[in-house]
């Protein structure tokens, strides 16, 4: 069995997952301080890839970094590579599509912070950026770690946007869901329930994981000391 | 050590303005709640911005509309203590602790004033406790001893004793006065409960829907308080729209009766205010000053005292002020029943005249 697509797969998600959570705390840690209007407009550009089909993503992508598309062709022209038809260009879209996933957790946890918690910590002299690192990410920790193992799922999971911008050439950039459906158009069944099998094993341990990291963040700071003795 | 506070800051249809100075003693900002105390904190802090005014601490300026000056928290040297406490609740006690003395003076003696810090708050043994391990009255300490690590030019409380039991809060509030006795600088004591000021501060500052009025001292406060605000707020219980006859008679129109006044009847004096325990059952066929013939409206026994429901016996007792409420200490049982007609004395230099 070629076990390069599992492998394929765990690289752009992981990749994704990397980026997307930087990008996704950045964005959801100054919206969560914009006003109202401005939020909502935000909220809702960033929140787009959720509810589009990821058909209309790929189209978008390609349209921008397809051989004839802006970024695209400049790429190719000055660097004399392409965007498309590469096994990182299913980390353009797997990054698109699974960043309101962490976004949207990562600025529920920021929303629902004790901001007294910073208050008293800015009145007591303490630099803001000190009280981010120390203060308001580790109490909100649980909540964005859940959001960017979400997001990895997500990832892991995309493929309609990924086959448009990276098709499915064996060895190359096949991933687990191209694969099955490659698979199952050449009528291979038992090879396509292996891997369905594989991506089934996945995506519960992630699902587990989330859920595990939801309910340790739902506990009463009193109840939840096990966690904080583990930090030490 | 000083302070002046002079902002002017609104929200919607609710404009907080205040003006208070206070100098090394503990001011009480007392309100109901809603009455922008917890805000007027926060703008000295500088978590909030008012819209206009002046504050200012030792002669710095934090913050001057006029000037420009709003300086950040870190800068104002500010100690608040939040009702909540607002502890890390990731870090230990001695963790939250250590942070701020280390960022206060850098690294000299931050072990040594650690040691004082958690023995003069009586932390000792609970170092490497969580603060959601500790009781209420142990966060406050931490949360105390956290405020003096930063050397604060003044200190002040949002509401310190709300969050606790009532049990325990006898117990906090005898350790909150000593801590507070040993701080040398201003301190500004936010409450909605009279009892607590009382015990605690030196002078009052009562905010009344935004607004503040002039400082007086606690006693003063509560023998003769100037405004029917701070009456309500002092616990007073009986109050009735007044109109002055002369330099010592007014006219109670919601009791309808005149009453001779000992105390001096400023001219735009709006209401007259008696305290329950003041009121005194006297003889209908007695003769004394300002008797006045009531129905009795209910009776009621607390443990140690009796409460009597009065109205005026000329007075429409639905109106909102026309009630008179009288508090005896318990004694011999039902000697007036609901329905019965009695006659009380409202001693003159008992009356308070208030302003609006």
């Amino acid at each position: 069995m070629d076990w390069f697509p599992l492998y394929n797969s765990l690289r752009v998600a992981l990749i994704s997952t990397f980026i997307t959570f930087f990008l996704g705390i950045f964005a959801a840690h100054y919206i969560a301080k914009t006003p109202r209007l401005i939020k909502g407009v935000l909220d809702g550009v960033l929140t787009l890839p959720l509810v589009l089909p990821p058909t209309v993503i790929g189209f978008f992508l390609l349209k921008i970094i397809g051989p004839l598309g802006p970024v695209g062709s400049r790429v190719l022209e000055v660097f004399g590579f392409k965007l498309t038809m590469t096994w990182y260009s299913a980390v353009f879209a797997t990054t698109i599509i699974s960043f309101p996933l962490i976004y949207r957790t990562a600025r529920g946890a920021f929303e629902s912070f004790d901001s007294t918690l910073l208050y008293s910590g800015q009145t007591l002299g303490l630099s803001n950026t000190f009280l981010f690192w120390r203060v308001v990410m580790p109490n909100c920790k649980q909540g964005i770690l859940a959001g960017a193992v979400l997001s990895f799922a997500r990832a892991l999971g995309e493929f309609g946007a990924t086959t448009m911008v990276s098709g499915y050439i064996p060895g190359r950039t096949a991933i687990i869901s191209t694969t099955v459906y490659q698979l199952w158009r050449e009528g291979n069944d038992a090879l396509a329930y292996k891997w369905v099998f594989i991506n089934l094993i996945i995506s519960f341990i992630v699902l587990v994981t989330v859920n595990m990291l939801e309910n340790s963040y739902k506990q009463p700071v009193g109840a939840a000391k096990d966690h904080f003795e583990h930090e030490d | 050590m000083s302070i002046y506070v002079k902002i002017i800051k609104s929200f919607g249809n609710f404009v907080l303005n205040t003006e208070f100075e206070a100098g090394n003693e503990i001011l009480a900002l007392l309100g109901s709640s809603g009455s922008g105390k917890s805000m007027t904190l926060k703008c000295i802090a500088g978590i909030v911005k008012p819209d206009k005014g002046r504050i200012v601490v030792d002669g710095v300026t934090l913050f001057d509309s006029d000037k420009k000056i709003n300086l950040s928290p870190q800068e104002r040297h500010v100690g608040l203590l939040f009702q909540n406490y607002a502890l890390f609740p990731n870090m230990t006690v001695e963790q939250n602790l250590y942070t701020v003395l280390k960022n206060c003076n850098g690294q000299k003696n931050t072990k040594e004033r650690l040691g004082l810090l958690l023995e003069s708050f009586y932390l000792t043994g609970l170092e490497k406790h969580y603060p959601g391990q500790l009781s209420g009255g142990q966060q406050q300490r931490v949360a105390l001893a956290r405020i003096m690590a930063s050397d604060p030019k003044i200190i002040m409380l949002d509401e310190p004793l709300s969050a606790l039991d009532s049990y325990l809060r006898w117990q906090v509030e005898k350790e909150l006065t000593e801590i507070l006795g040993k701080y040398k600088g201003s301190t500004l004591y936010v409450s909605h409960n009279r009892d607590e000021v009382y015990r605690l501060c030196k002078k009052v500052c009562v905010i009344n829907k935004g607004h503040s009025e002039k400082v007086s001292s606690v006693d003063e406060f509560f023998n003769s308080p100037s405004t029917l605000a701070s009456a309500l707020l002092s616990g007073c219980k009986n109050y009735s729209r007044a109109e002055k006859l002369s330099s010592d008679t007014v006219y109670a129109v919601d009791w309808k009766v005149n009453l001779k006044c000992n105390t001096f009847v400023p001219d735009d004096a709006k209401y007259i205010g008696v305290r329950a325990h003041k009121i005194l059952p006297v003889h209908m066929d007695g003769d004394c000053q300002n008797k006045v013939i009531c129905n009795v409206l209910e009776t009621s026994h607390d443990l140690f005292s009796v409460i009597i429901t009065l109205a005026p016996l000329d007075s429409d007792p639905k109106k909102e002020f026309s009630q008179i409420r009288m508090e005896l200490p318990s004694i011999e049982d039902n000697f007036v029943l609901p329905g019965d007609i009695m006659a009380v004395n409202i001693p003159t230099d008992m009356i308070m005249p208030l302003r609006k």
